[in-house]
């Protein structure tokens, strides 16, 4: 630290907008409270205390997209919810992310059949995929994780 | 483009929401003028346990009608089974009641075994009895959570879900998979319990009734938790049996019917149990049962452990044209080879025949109705099963009431959207 | 409390319905009663009122279809071959009292099926049926609600008719991916 070795401790930390910015975005990304189906549940299991999803500074559920900075599509969805989803996709402020929790939203898992999206991707863009049926807690934490690392490397330039 | 245009192309889009004019009949004529308000609840809300949406009608607080939609997760599961044969159909019912899904496991390999004529030794019955309960106790722990942070009390989820990833590991141990465990299939279950399963489950059971007085300390006598749950949601007997409510819902209102009692399926009929009733049929009581439930699962787990330990033998049945052999065998007997091979490829032939069987899930009867071909695919699957049941049931319960007790009511019947509409 | 003692639910209906009563079969120790389709409701109320039977309650309403070619004249007295039409409309009763589970079945044709309701015996009916007709297309006369419950009311056809296709997904291969593609906007992003 060039400043501070020459001043004295001003307890001065020199960073880039960029670095700043994600960083913050990083340590409080609060999730949409929102499941669908069973990974749901698991979902549930990650947020409460043996994985503890605070540590992530997600601890927060907010049940309003207007808040919200990362939709987990956590299951199976239908066509008859289709619509709903991506109105709540659009209902969130920018920057969000997706993260598509578990087989069914990431590629229609075992139901392929006539009622199932094959994908959440068909409806909306997706930052990181978790597989797994369901995804045990540490493969979502995984997936949060990589994420983070995703978002830690955003430029300003992505922002748009 | 014009900003009436606009609204127009919106109103097209959005014509499958419905209009005011296709609710005539169902909402009263006060809200179609515009006296009473409608709203809606779902299906993206917190509080209605995964996708269910609610159309209230209210006046004021007060609850007028409520039509609930249900769909938004109808999965094709019936229509999926047709499809597979009889064995690999069965990791799609795991994920119906998402729960429990030992319980579907069961109702579907009780059907299947009813089918076939199939026996199942006793070991085998044993060790269901043993994941039956410990499922039980699963998923009356996550009811206990979302009920309780439903109500505003927040801390109830934590101490629930300790003790649930006990149950799931134990689940994991089991069967190699947290939650969908594909465990209990036709003719036994799936392998037999491993060595370290028994002194874990011991130790489980040592604990979970003082947690389970916990949480009672927590709740019961909560001055808060009893003004919201005492004399709300009231189900009369009468009214419960006519719209085929079964489960903690219908004992709550004081029926004493438990299909572990009156129709007995794997050897429960030998365990010494009581079925806990309530009186006045509200949330509170229906609370109160699920609590002793815990209890009385507790009592059936301690019996079916000791008789674990003592009973061996197989635990799958023995009849190798339904049942695979043990790999072990594979590389002695020829005969062996070829059933495990028919067995992996084509599945087995069932009767042309139609067969409904029922067991008690920890929400009530799910059913199973299976109409085989004559071949290795079945021509048609139902599940009957109690949320579908106690959601047409709702719009009776919550009339009346205010709006903050319908997310009472919703978590009091306990139910799950995937059990719903599978 | 004295109960009368339970009666045989078979020669029960001969007695009262007579003609109406097709078919019985056992199976399994499940018996299944075919009775004629104008008259399932009438048959249903009488079973849950009569003493001596009381089926008070509806565990189970559940179609099924006979598509393609199973059903219609191939009835030649083996029991399970009484399949005079398409679709077999199942109602599970349960009898609390006497302990005991009933099928009542009745046929519906492949043209136009219709049966009349059984909302007006029990309540419990309403969205057993209203899934049946979403699902099977079978019209239940006399139903105060005749709205899809599980498809979206824009769907077209009944999925679990036999001659619906399940609607797979094609797997992708390199030769036809950009076609799977076409559909999944998002997904290379
Ligand atoms: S991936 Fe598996 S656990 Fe998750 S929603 Fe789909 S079926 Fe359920």
């Amino acid at each position: 630290m060039g400043v501070s070795s020459k001043l004295g401790n001003l307890g001065i930390v020199t960073t880039t907008v960029e670095q700043a910015v994600n960083h913050a975005r990083v340590g409080a990304m609060w999730p949409l409270l929102f499941g669908l189906a069973c990974c749901a549940i698991e979902y549930m299991s990650s947020q409460a205390s043996s994985y503890d999803l605070s540590r992530f500074g997600m601890e927060l559920n907010r049940a309003t997209p207007r808040q919200a900075d990362l939709l987990i599509v956590s299951g199976r969805l239908t066509r008859k919810m289709a619509p709903v989803v991506r109105q709540l996709y659009d209902q969130m402020a920018e920057p969000k992310w997706v993260i598509s929790m578990g087989d069914c939203a990431s590629c229609g898992g075992v139901y392929n059949n006539y009622a199932i999206v094959q994908g959440v991707d068909e409806i909306i863009p997706v930052d990181v995929y978790v597989a797994g049926c369901p995804p045990r807690p540490e493969q979502l934490l995984h997936g949060i994780l990589t994420l983070h690392e995703k978002v830690k490397g955003e430029r300003i330039a992505d922002w748009a | 483009m014009a900003v009436a245009e606009q609204t127009q192309s919106i109103e097209e889009q959005r014509s499958w929401e419905g209009s005011l004019d296709q609710l005539r009949g169902l909402v009263s004529e006060r809200a179609i003028t515009g006296e009473t308000m409608l709203l809606n609840m779902g299906p993206h809300h917190p509080s209605t346990h995964g996708v269910l949406r609610l159309l209230l009608e209210l006046d004021g607080e007060q609850i007028v009608s409520c039509l609930p939609d249900i769909g938004f997760l109808h999965t094709g599961i019936e229509k999926s089974l047709e499809d597979k044969s009889y064995e690999k159909a069965l990791p799609l019912t795991d994920r119906m009641d998402y729960l429990s899904p030992m319980s579907n496991n069961m109702a579907y390999a009780a059907a299947v075994e009813k089918l076939l004529d199939l026996d199942v030794p006793e070991r085998g019955q044993i060790i269901r009895v043993v994941c039956l309960e410990l499922a039980r106790c699963a998923s009356h722990l996550v009811w206990l959570g979302t009920h309780a942070i439903d109500m505003g009390a927040m801390s109830v989820l934590l101490y629930a879900f300790r003790e649930r990833e006990r149950i799931l590991g134990m689940f994991e141990m089991l069967s190699g998979q947290r939650m969908m465990s594909s465990y209990i299939r036709p003719g036994g279950v799936w392998r037999d319990v491993p060595d370290d399963f028994l002194p874990t489950i011991k130790q489980f059971l040592d604990d979970f009734p003082y947690k389970v007085d916990d949480y009672e300390a927590l709740l019961t006598k909560n001055p808060i938790w009893k003004d919201r749950a005492q004399g709300v949601g009231v189900i009369e007997p009468d009214v419960a049996l006519a719209y085929g409510m079964t489960g903690p819902a219908l004992r709550g209102s004081g029926v004493n019917w438990d299909l572990r009692k009156a129709q007995p399926y794997c050897g429960y009929e030998t365990y010494d149990f009581n079925v806990p009733l309530g009186e006045h049929g509200d949330v509170y009581d229906r609370y109160l049962i699920r609590i002793h439930e815990f209890r009385e699962s507790m009592k059936i787990l301690n019996q079916a452990v000791s008789r674990l330990e003592t009973v061996k033998g197989p635990y799958r049945s023995q009849n190798h044209k339904y049942c695979p052999p043990l790999r072990s065998e594979l590389g002695q007997s020829m005969e062996a080879v070829i059933h495990h091979f028919k067995l992996w490829t084509y599945g087995y032939d069932a009767p042309d025949e139609e067969i409904y069987s029922a067991i008690e899930s920890p929400r009530g009867e799910i059913g199973c109705y299976i109409h085989g071909t004559g071949g290795n695919k079945p021509r048609r699957v139902h599940f009957k099963t109690p949320s579908f049941i106690h959601i047409s049931a709702l719009p009776v319960v919550a009339k009346g009431y205010l709006l903050a007790d319908m997310v009472a009511i919703i978590g009091s019947v306990d139910i799950v959207l995937g059990d719903c509409d599978r | 409390m004295e109960f009368p003692a339970a009666r045989d639910p078979v020669s029960a209906l001969r007695d009262v319905f007579g003609e109406a009563l097709l078919h019985v079969k056992e199976f399994r120790g499940e018996t299944t009663i075919v009775v004629d389709a104008e008259r399932t409701a009438e048959v249903l109320d009488f079973l849950r009122v009569t003493s001596g039977l009381v089926y008070n309650m509806l565990s189970d309403v559940s179609a099924v279809d006979y598509f393609p070619n199973d059903y219609g004249d191939a009835f030649d007295g083996e029991e399970s071959d009484f399949r005079p039409e398409r679709f077999g409309v199942s109602y599970h009763i349960l009898s609390m009292l006497y302990n005991r589970r009933l099928r009542v079945k009745a046929f519906a044709a492949a043209e136009d099926p219709r049966l009349p309701t059984a909302t007006v015996v029990w309540p419990a009916a309403n969205w057993l049926e209203r899934e049946i007709a979403d699902m099977m297309g079978i019209v239940f006369e006399g139903h105060a609600d005749q709205r899809r419950l599980l498809m979206p009311e824009d769907w077209y056809g009944h999925p679990h008719r036999r001659d619906y296709p399940l609607g797979k997904e094609t797997v992708a291969f390199s030769f036809n991916v950009d076609e799977i593609h076409q559909h999944k906007p998002f997904a290379r992003d």
